[in-house]
């Protein structure tokens, strides 16, 4: 029998193709890291690339949400092709960590980052952290009629008048640490009344919009989007301003984002390099002058001088390792909010 | 060996033998074994729903679906779809019986622009609108822009309908003594049943597979909660179930469209020819009449166009970050061509079966590719992710997994343009090759495939249209490092860097354009005209 040679070529390239395909997709971790970033892909980007510059260690980037990766991780267990984890706040690290897939850091990373910043076992690490805040329409709102805590916007007086994104990490973090310091039953009273009371968007930076837009009078964010949009152009922060709650009120929450390398990592040392330099010097000092607005953590790193100081802000103690992100699910689940 | 019959018995008297017509033999096994093994393949996801609902138990299974979120979820979904379907109907079926029916100045512009929304991803429209209306916002907002995005899906089919109406039943109506508008409602609506059922189908599973669109104008359907159920939990069972319910509303679409479509046909019986209808003549009326295609054009392109301008200004030369946008055009085209070669691939054997060896195993294999082509995006990524993560891992995040995905998902747009031009390919040419000695695959190739080659390459484009602006599941199956035009653009509008995120909508709409003039094009070549 006689196959003529298009047939043939073109078969064989086809075939070719869906072998090299895996290939190829795994020779992008051959030369390098690959990292499962849930931090904002700008500011991410900026680490990788100065790193990169700096070590000649090439990063890939999967891009998704902190829980989204965190889990993902946890299905693929052993064989993740990620070798370094980053989110955006802690309860993704926990999920992550109690699972047993994080490599312990080296203790050269750990020196740079003070306790309070990091959990106990060593496993991860804080590499920035972000306040929540209630951002209100100043021009709606004066600082007598704002809210005095985070559960006040339970009230029925709060109902239609305040928005946040519930199905992101960030507020679920809020959650998560409102569950720490309340307990089960107060938390999901409090996810009820939300449930009645609030506006859903989709993102922080959209709820920050629809504020200043005047479509509803103020939103549970953190403090980074308002810094942000003002050193851009303010258009969509004019006429907002930040609330910090204080007083360790479960509203005065500050989130540690973290980053930490996966046991089953095929290149340790360089996602071990990774992680500590985006703890030490070289990816602090992008926090103080690049343009994501998070504050610092490493030992005698200054965050933006734009922003009141960490120490200010008078957050509760909780503890990030303890932080449970599947309850939070399940809870806003039942109340109907996802 | 097929093709070749034995005229001799071993011990030396010939005999005769009777070949039985080329059209009543047997498909070759190999071919129905690939058509097969594809329909298999297509009903991955549909199992997958049903396993994982096993899996979950009752108990569970039943608390994650029975909750009022879900109820929330539903009203929204079935408001959303009774509300657009019938608004773009009537909005589609007005503009074709003017583009088609009258003699409306630019008749033929206007109909270009009917279908051109079509290039216009829904999620950039959607972008588009919420820029220029910061406060728009749930259903009324949702059905505006579903309207706007989608309703050249019923355009294209209900003008082709129209052009090829036998006005001669108009004449007869009409010389009874019925009024234009009593022709219009008796006679033209009901022979353009099966287009409006077809195309309405068609809208109604794009509302209910959109994500981009919804999470915009924050207005919450089964698919943006099952993504938002995906981005906190990964496949948790709260996702899981929710594309359970939403398989059920797809499968309910098209049990209500096969009833309602029955089995009455028009037909002209008796000699001659239908002719060419008269087009009416507006006469003063033509003027407020173009007002309607004006009015649609501003709001489904113009509103985008102006928006994308503005942006692309107030951007200026700083969002032209050519390597981030060279380099997702690169990954896109790629994505699309290859995900458009597989789909083609995979729907050689289904188009070919359909024609050559029509038949109940045919039908069969069919009915499932319909139905797979009509689940969601999220749902087959859903499906695809957990399938290689649990079961398949050297597959898992693989290219070969998203272009598997994106097969399932376009292989009816692959079929139905095969299929049509391989109908075209004489069947005597097939069997003069095989009398000739050639084997089937061969003859596949030289032959049928060759003279295909149009068809092929209309449903490559089809596909590649698809895969271009396909957001959900590329986000959810891409290998590491994957960043297309459409997930670039959703990052940058995500953060509300709408300057920055015009670019790539920019390229994702002028790419689009030639395949949707390719769509244009066709349907008024299958018309006849």
């Amino acid at each position: 029998m006689k196959l003529s040679l298009p047939l043939l070529a073109s078969v064989a390239t086809f075939a070719l193709g869906l072998i090299a395909a895996p290939v190829a997709a795994n020779a992008q971790s051959a030369d390098g890291i690959v990292v499962y970033n849930a931090q904002h892909e700008s500011l991410t980007q900026a680490w990788a690339d100065a790193f990169t510059a700096e070590t000649g260690i090439k990063v890939t980037l999967r891009n998704g949400s902190d829980t989204e990766l965190g889990n993902q991780i946890v299905q693929e267990g052993a064989a993740s092709s990620a070798d370094v984890f980053l989110t955006e706040n802690s309860p993704a690290m926990a999920l992550v960590d109690a699972a047993g897939l994080f490599a312990p850091l080296d203790a050269a990373t750990l020196a740079q980052v003070p306790d309070n910043f990091r959990p106990a076992d060593g496993k991860w690490t804080g590499i920035a952290a972000r306040s929540t805040v209630f951002a209100y329409d100043k021009t709606k709102l004066s600082e007598d009629q704002l809210p005095k805590s985070l559960l006040d916007l339970a009230d029925p007086s709060w109902k239609g008048r305040w928005a946040a994104s519930p199905g992101g990490a960030d507020f679920q973090a809020i959650v998560a640490a409102l569950l720490e310091l309340k307990g089960e039953e107060a938390t999901a009273a409090w996810l009820k009344a939300m449930k009645e009371n609030f506006t859903a968007y989709k993102g922080n930076s959209t709820a920050m919009k629809a504020v200043n837009a005047g479509q509803i009078e103020g939103a549970v964010i953190y403090h980074y989007y308002w810094f942000g949009d003002q050193a851009k152009t303010g258009e969509n922060s004019k006429n907002v301003a930040l609330h910090y709650f204080r007083n360790q009120d479960p509203g005065a929450f500050v989130s540690i984002s973290g980053g930490g390398v996966l046991a089953s990592s095929k290149h340790p040392e360089e996602a071990q390099a990774f992680v500590k330099w985006i703890a030490g010097k070289g990816g602090q000092d992008i926090l103080k002058t690049g343009t994501s607005f998070e504050y610092a953590v490493g030992k005698g790193a200054d965050s933006n001088p734009k922003l009141v100081p960490l120490a200010d802000l008078q957050a509760p103690k909780v503890e990030p390792s303890t932080l449970d992100s599947k309850k939070v699910t399940d809870l806003m689940t039942a109340a109907g909010i996802l | 060996m097929h093709g070749s019959v034995e005229t001799i018995r071993p011990d030396g008297t010939p005999i005769l033998l009777r070949v039985r017509p080329w059209s009543r033999r047997p498909a070759p096994p190999w071919m129905a074994i690939l058509a097969v093994l594809v329909s298999a393949a297509s009903l991955l996801p549909l199992g997958f729903v049903i396993g994982v609902t096993i899996q979950t138990g009752w108990a569970t299974a039943s608390a994650m679906i029975f909750r009022p979120r879900v109820g929330e979820l539903m009203v929204n979904t079935v408001l959303l779809v009774i509300a657009t379907v019938p608004i773009s109907a009537v909005l589609a079926t007005a503009l074709a019986w003017l583009t088609e029916r009258t003699d409306l100045p630019a008749a033929r512009l206007w109909s270009w622009l009917a279908v051109a929304p079509l290039a216009v991803p829904a999620f950039v429209q959607s972008y588009a609108w919420i820029s220029l209306i910061p406060s728009l916002h749930g259903l009324g907002a949702g059905v505006l822009i579903s309207v706007l995005a989608y309703f050249p899906f019923l355009y294209l089919p209900i003008s082709a309908a129209m052009r090829r109406l036998d006005p001669g039943l108009e004449d007869a109506a009409a010389s009874l003594g019925h009024s234009p508008a009593r022709v219009f409602f008796r006679i033209v609506l009901p022979q353009l049943r099966l287009a409006i059922l077809g195309g309405a189908l068609l809208v109604a599973l794009h509302l209910l597979a959109e994500y981009g669109l919804y999470a915009m104008i924050r207005f919450d359907t089964f698919t943006t909660a099952i993504v938002e159920q995906f981005q906190s939990t990964f496949n948790g069972p709260a996702a899981n179930m929710l594309a359970g319910v939403l398989v059920m509303c797809c499968l309910l679409l098209l049990t209500l469209e096969a009833g309602l479509r029955g089995r009455e046909r028009y037909a002209r019986v008796g000699s001659g020819a239908a002719m060419r209808a008269r087009p009416l003549r507006l006469g003063r009326a033509a003027w407020p009449c173009l007002l309607l295609p004006l009015l649609v054009a501003f709001l489904s392109l113009g509103v985008p166009a102006l928006t994308l301008a503005r942006w692309l200004i107030a951007g200026g030369a700083e969002i032209w970050d050519l390597g981030s946008i060279g380099l997702a055009l690169g990954q896109t085209l790629f994505l699309a061509l290859a995900g458009a070669a597989l789909a083609t691939m995979a729907a050689i054997p289904m188009a070919w079966l359909s024609i050559r060896r029509p038949g109940r195993l045919q039908r069969l294999l069919e009915g499932c590719n319909y139905i797979v082509g009509s689940l969601p995006g999220v749902v087959v990524a859903l499906a695809l992710v957990t399938i290689t993560v649990r079961v398949a891992l050297p597959l898992y995040q693989t290219l070969f997994t998203i272009l598997v995905a994106y097969a399932l998902m376009f292989l009816p747009r692959a079929l139905i343009s095969l299929r049509a031009s391989m109908a075209q390919a004489p069947v005597e040419l097939e069997q003069a090759a095989a009398s000739l000695g050639r084997r089937p695959i061969h003859v596949l190739w030289s032959v049928t495939m060759r003279l295909a080659a149009p068809g092929a390459a209309a449903s490559m484009a089809l596909v590649s249209l698809g895969v271009f602006n396909e957001l959900t599941a590329t986000q959810m199956l891409a290998p590491n490092g994957t960043r297309t035009l459409a997930m670039a653009f959703w990052s940058l509008s995500g953060e509300i860097d709408y300057a920055a995120a015009a670019p790539y909508a920019l390229i994702m709409v002028l790419f689009s354009m030639p395949l949707t003039w390719l769509l244009y094009v066709q349907s008024r070549r299958s018309a006849g005209r």
